[in-house]
């Protein structure tokens, strides 16, 4: 069965059309790379399946159940199990790094403090960021916040994980770090989302690459066909900038 | 604090922090000088001129008279302390209050419209009613009802109008605080899953009531004033003393006297105002750089 399946979501922002009918159905284990020019809708999908914003019309399901179906979620229940790392991090800035990712384990997930803390500083270890776990956000690089933003989604033991941009703030040395985590994320099972400009991430860790355009689904494949012969001419287009700007 | 500081390095190879620029004596001595002599000689001619005004012994014989103010204080100072008894009371009131009303008005979602609609209505009329009205209607009319089991001391009535009016004000400040927080905050609360209040109670208002610490002390230096108006009411603080002592030598300095212990308690808490403020206002400027 699939773990997401996504039909026919339209979304406007006031008379905007961000997201027009995109049909999207992820398989359990399976990593779907989204890419697509800047403001063609991909965090606004992403912000779809978690239920931040709500959608004009379409249906989204995570394993056969729709998404706003409480009965069967609880409220707040599906946000429980999926976790999202926002393009601009969104850490908390008044806590220091360890309560910002112990806040979900303990509140939601009612994991005692100690607990929630040493497996905390095992993710925090993982990703090299075990001795800013006292620091206050504002304190770290972009690139260690979006770490800890990383850290923050996973400590909650997720099933499913939306990614946006994870790798934007690195540098190369980083984003292969990053990318290792991934990728052990990938062979633990992990269902994943994840738009990216770094097409080599996505060949990397991609079971499939989906490129968007103006809200829609233009055109979707194995990242190696699509890399080497898209179909689509737009698509042609946008891979031969990205590769002449040097990052395929 | 960062625990990943770079390792001390051999100081040798660092170079010295600069060293404070060292002034001669006439750089470092002169300017203050001419500001002081300046200073004393303006004003010394004011008070010369004033002083020498034909009428300045009469005005002075009322207003600044040292005996006066020496045989009004005792009573003037009793006075003073329930002015300022009742501002410390009602602070802890008005800031619990008013931080209760603007998380009402923030709730979202069909079943809290009662909360939402009694906050901006609560809001909306006593923020449009003169202090002193409310001082008079809540410091005379609620005693005079004799309802039973509350309390009769207009003391008490006078206060809850102040904290009542003032909260309206602390709770617009604090909405605007909480309407300051980055909507990516909210949804990063939401996207771990935490409700509606978890979200406000660990991510917004947290954040929300530090955005506006200095606006909330600047309502705290008026309302340090403000209480003198329970004196219309017949509480016996600071002016209503001073206006007894009045009342009774037709001399002014009594009045004087409450002025003085009512700046000696202002003008500080304005200062620590400021100084909060621009403390706030540095912190917000490292962190949008
Ligand atoms: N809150 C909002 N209100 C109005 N319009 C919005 C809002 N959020 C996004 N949009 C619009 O929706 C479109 C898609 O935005 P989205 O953030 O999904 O793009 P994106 O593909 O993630 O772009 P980027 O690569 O730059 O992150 C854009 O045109 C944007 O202007
Ligand atoms: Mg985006």
């Amino acid at each position: 069965m699939n773990r997401i399946n996504i039909e026919n979501v339209t979304k406007y922002y006031g008379t905007t059309l961000v997201l027009d009918g995109i049909d999207l159905s992820v398989a359990e284990h399976e990593v779907v790379c989204l890419i697509g020019a800047s403001g063609s809708g991909k965090s606004t999908l992403l912000r779809c399946i978690n239920q931040l914003v709500p959608f004009d019309h379409g249906r989204i399901y995570i394993d056969g159940k729709a998404i706003d179906d409480e009965s069967h979620f609880g409220r707040n229940g599906l946000r429980k199990r999926i976790g999202i790392v926002f393009q601009a991090y969104n850490l908390f800035p008044h806590m220091k790094v360890l309560d910002n990712i112990t806040l979900a384990p303990r509140k939601v997930h009612g994991v005692g403090r100690a607990e929630s803390e040493e497996r905390a500083m095992e993710l925090l270890n993982l990703f090299g960021m075990h001795s800013f776990a006292s620091s206050y956000p504002e304190q770290l690089s972009g690139g260690q916040q979006q770490r800890v933003a990383i850290v923050r989604a996973l400590a909650t033991n997720p099933e499913v994980l939306l990614l946006d941009e994870v790798t934007a703030a690195l540098d190369p040395e980083l984003i292969a770090g990053v990318l290792d985590v991934i990728r052990s994320l990938k062979d633990n099972g992990m269902t994943m989302i994840i738009v990216t400009h770094e097409m080599s991430f996505a060949r990397d860790v991609g079971d499939r690459v989906c490129f968007l355009e103006g809200g829609r689904i233009l055109e979707q494949d194995k990242p190696q066909k699509l890399f080497s012969g898209p179909e689509n001419p737009r698509t042609r287009q946008f891979l031969d900038r990205i590769i002449r700007a040097g990052r395929l | 604090m960062s625990s990943e500081q770079r390792a001390p390095d051999s100081p040798a190879r660092n170079p010295a922090p600069p060293r404070k620029a060292t002034l001669t004596f006439t750089e470092r001595f002169v300017p203050p000088a001419i500001s002081v002599v300046s200073v004393v000689v303006v004003f010394g001619l004011v008070a010369r001129v004033v002083t020498s005004a034909e009428h300045w012994p009469r005005i002075q014989l009322q207003f600044f008279n040292l005996e006066a103010i020496i045989a009004a204080f005792p009573r003037v100072f009793q006075g003073f302390l329930i002015n300022m008894s009742v501002w410390a009371v009602a602070l802890v009131a008005i800031g619990i209050w008013a931080l209760l009303l603007a998380v009402f008005r923030s709730l979202t979602g069909p079943w809290f419209a009662p909360l939402r609609v009694f906050a901006v209505v609560y809001i909306d009329l006593l923020r449009g009613i003169p202090s002193l009205l409310l001082v008079l209607l809540f410091g005379f009319g609620v005693p005079a009802l004799q309802l039973p089991g509350l309390p009769r001391s207009n003391l008490f009535w006078g206060s809850v109008a102040m904290v009542l009016g003032y909260a309206a004000y602390a709770a617009e400040v604090y909405r605007s605080g909480m309407e300051a927080v980055h909507d990516g905050q909210r949804a990063a609360g939401k996207a771990l899953g935490l409700t509606q209040w978890q979200s406000l109670r660990y991510a917004i208002l947290p954040q929300a009531i530090r955005n506006v610490i200095p606006a909330l002390l600047n309502l705290a230096v008026a309302l340090q004033k403000d209480v003198a108006l329970l004196s219309v009411i017949g509480v016996r603080d600071a002016v209503r003393e001073a206006q007894i002592y009045t009342a009774r030598t037709f001399n002014y300095s009594s009045l004087i006297a409450a002025a003085i212990l009512f700046l000696l308690a202002t003008i500080p808490m304005a200062r620590l105002t400021d100084w909060v403020t621009r403390r706030d206002q540095e912190r917000r400027l490292q962190r949008t750089v």
